[in-house]
């Protein structure tokens, strides 16, 4: 017996922001999951499973916030999971949840991921003091900025390609209402000349700190041909670890990275992702990782990454648009945020992407998450028609 | 470098006391419910809200437990109660225990509501205590919102009335509902190095930089962690590598931390590839000016003072003069 195809036919998000004071976790998840569910045609009643995602619990300081929030999420008599698997924990959410209709065990889950950084700093959530290890690492810029370093010199990557993917998808931001940052004005100059923070990175190449939460409705392909609006299929899933450290890692274009798209697009056909593709969701929290993760994700060769970006292959209205929505540059609830790229992936086959909507001419489109030290990776791929 | 042909010695790891505290605690927004609650509190009352079903919660739920439906009823309960539950704490400890003497841990039903809240009975003797047994609260002197300011729960005659809340005696809390509070959350262990890096460390304090090799390969581990990541075995041999190594890649970091014991702003840190070593160590660079740091650069380690079984001992790394190392001797090791 194969597994049972399946399909996002609810999705929903918060507008993201600095801090939303006005609200609890729960109130925050609700806004989302609400907005999934009405837009899935259904209620809490309908839903089989709920399946939750946050980033570190270092963030609120709540341990098991799944517990917490069982009410909000009409999960009381119904199995509930929470997810963790660091930045990328929203992409490894909504693959747990696909899993549960895969399997048939579940005919519709309901996913969410959320992150409220404002109950405390994530630069020191993300880089806690430990014993018999020095303070050195400030933020996550501390940790992905040499590799950046090391990217550069291995491409000869010029130094302006990480402004271009940091006002580009700022722009792309002003199409999308939800996003956390709308910088109208932004300009390379304004970004080359604004703070620098770990250098090679500057203030406008990194990502917002935001309060928000992403939901999805996963649905058995019974379950979604009585939705009410149009599904995102799921043609493939993936998830791929490997260790922070050993001998010769490449943490500039990681193996794990690598295997995981492969699996990814082996399951859903896909031959050469920047053909086959109509957009790709990707988690890129610091603007360089849009040429890094090109080239870890098989849309060029490596080394050829930035070349893409300079030519404007990833515009909005380039020939395989990156983070249409925005992306994490302007939106980064950090537990959500891989689900926002999954969710968003979703949005864009199934047509509903508003101002932000590309073409769809060949039906698919890929979300991506990444997390840890470049050590866990989640993708998946969703169409616009089932699968084979 | 040189090799032992024994493995490690048997040695106690290292184990160091760890406080983990965000600096100024952790904030809640309270949204509509819990703001009821805690702005109940301040005032000296207790807030539930009201079900679908009808039921009275205390705490106030925001969301309906059996429909997820939101709630809005709130509702005043107690302040008497009833203990539905209880256990004695005979030996309080300071720090642990918000009582000094022996008191009661209970669950109690205030008047009016369906569910119990869990708090502490300050009874005296355990005699008193009973399930059923009548209770009160004794209120805080000053309130600001917050879980304490109910002090305890006090044994209530048979037919008495509870005593009202005193004035609040807090300086400057308004009339304006209560919204946000600090968590203080802290958390305290003891962390244990394990063997390898206990090793590694009482390595440092003898100005030695000692890492351990990989049964299948050349590849030596510093710090090492008794395993080797790539195949899971333990890594047995120990080897002390160089003293000397090269930056591969760094990051001048301008942004404040929010530890004491980072280092003033800005500074570098870089991996550097020890000589004899396969993966970078991640530490400082000092001794020449931030932008003089280049990748390729031959470095030399730089101890501290005080020589401790502690990473802060091996302060960093200062360049050696020596001409830089080629690219192809260091690439694959950013």
């Amino acid at each position: 017996m194969g597994a049972v195809r399946t399909a996002v036919i609810g999705v929903g998000q918060t507008k993201h922001t600095a801090a939303r004071h006005d609200v609890t976790m729960a109130g925050l998840v609700r806004e989302a999951v609400l907005e999934a569910l009405e837009d899935a045609g259904l209620d809490f009643a309908d839903i089989d499973a709920v399946v939750v995602g946050k980033a570190p619990d270092t963030f609120e300081g709540v341990v098991m916030p799944e517990l917490a929030l069982a009410d909000a999420l009409g999960a009381v008599g119904k199995p509930l999971l929470r997810v963790h698997t660091a930045g990328s924990v929203g992409g490894s959410t909504a693959i747990v949840a696909a899993k549960h209709v895969m399997a048939g065990v579940a005919d519709r889950v309901l996913v969410v991921a959320f992150e409220k950084q404002s109950e405390s700093n994530a630069t020191w959530g993300l880089t806690i003091p430990m014993p018999f290890t020095p303070p050195l690492v400030a933020g996550a810029g501390g940790y992905f900025a040499p590799l950046i370093r090391a990217y550069i010199r291995r491409s000869g990557a010029p130094s302006h390609i990480g402004h271009l993917v940091a006002v580009k998808d700022r722009l792309n931001a002003l199409r999308n209402p939800k996003a956390h940052l709308h910088l109208p004005d932004i300009t390379l100059e304004q970004v080359a000349e604004s703070l620098l923070l770990w250098e090679p990175l500057r203030y406008l190449d990194t990502c917002p700190s935001s309060d928000g939460a992403m939901a999805l409705v996963l649905a058995s392909e019974r379950a979604a041909r009585s939705a009410p609006g149009p599904a995102a299929w799921v043609h493939g899933t993936a998830m791929r670890s490997e260790p922070t450290m050993f001998a010769r890692r490449d943490q500039v274009n990681p193996q794990a990275g690598r295997d995981c798209a492969a699996a990814v697009y082996r399951q859903a056909g896909i031959g050469d992702p920047r053909r086959d593709l109509d957009c790709a969701e990707v988690y890129v929290p610091f603007s360089w990782y849009e040429p890094m993760w090109l080239e870890n994700l098989g849309f060029c060769a490596p080394g050829e990454g930035w070349r893409l970006t300079e030519a404007g292959v990833t515009g909005f209205d380039g020939e395989i648009p990156w983070n249409p929505s925005g992306g994490v540059l302007s939106s980064n609830p950090i537990g959500a945020s891989g689900l926002i790229r999954f969710g968003e992936a979703a949005q864009q086959v199934r047509g509903r992407a508003g101002g932000y909507q590309v073409p769809i001419r060949r039906g698919r489109a890929l979300g991506h998450a990444y997390g840890g030290g470049s050590q866990f990776f989640a993708m998946w791929v969703v169409g616009a028609e089932p699968p084979a | 470098m040189t090799a032992t042909s024994e493995g490690p010695a048997p040695e106690a790891p290292l184990v160091e006391h760890h406080v983990l505290e965000y600096p100024g605690g952790y904030t809640r927004s309270l949204g509509p419910a819990l703001s009821a609650f805690f702005t109940g509190l301040r005032d000296g009352r207790l807030v539930g809200a009201r079900t679908a079903d009808g039921r009275v919660v205390v705490p106030p739920a925001e969301h309906d437990p059996r429909t997820a439906a939101p709630l809005g009823e709130w509702v005043e309960v107690g302040p008497a109660g009833t203990v539905t539950a209880w256990t004695w704490v005979a030996n309080p400890k300071p720090g642990k225990h918000h009582l000094s003497g022996p008191f009661g841990f209970a669950l109690v039903r205030p008047d009016g509501a369906d569910t119990a809240l869990v708090g502490v009975v300050d009874a005296g003797v355990p005699e008193v205590m009973s399930v059923g047994m009548r209770v009160a609260p004794r209120w805080a002197r000053v309130r600001t919102g917050t879980i304490h300011d109910l002090e305890a729960w006090v044994p209530l005659a048979d037919g008495a009335a509870p005593a009202p809340a005193p004035p609040n005696e807090a300086p400057e809390v308004g009339e304006e509902p209560v919204t946000r509070i600090v968590c203080p959350i802290r958390l305290e262990y003891e962390i244990n190095a394990g063997i390898a890096p206990s090793r590694y460390l009482r390595g440092l304090a003898q100005r030695r930089i000692i890492g351990q090799r990989a049964r299948d390969s050349d590849h030596v581990y510093v710090p090492p962690r008794g395993s080797d990541p790539m195949t899971g075995a333990p890594t047995e041999i120990e080897v002390e590598v160089g003293q000397t190594g090269t930056v591969t890649t760094f990051c001048i970091t301008n942004i404040a931390g929010l530890s004491e014991l980072a280092p003033p702003i800005p500074y570098v840190t870089a991996q550097v590839l020890l000589d004899g070593a396969a993966t970078p160590w991640f530490g400082l660079v000092t001794g020449c000016d931030p932008t003089e740091v280049r990748m390729g650069m031959r470095v030399r380690a730089v101890w501290s003072e005080q020589a401790a079984p502690d990473a802060r001992t091996l302060v960093g790394f200062e360049p050696t003069g020596e001409p830089d190392a080629p690219y192809e001797h260091w690439k694959d090791y950013a």
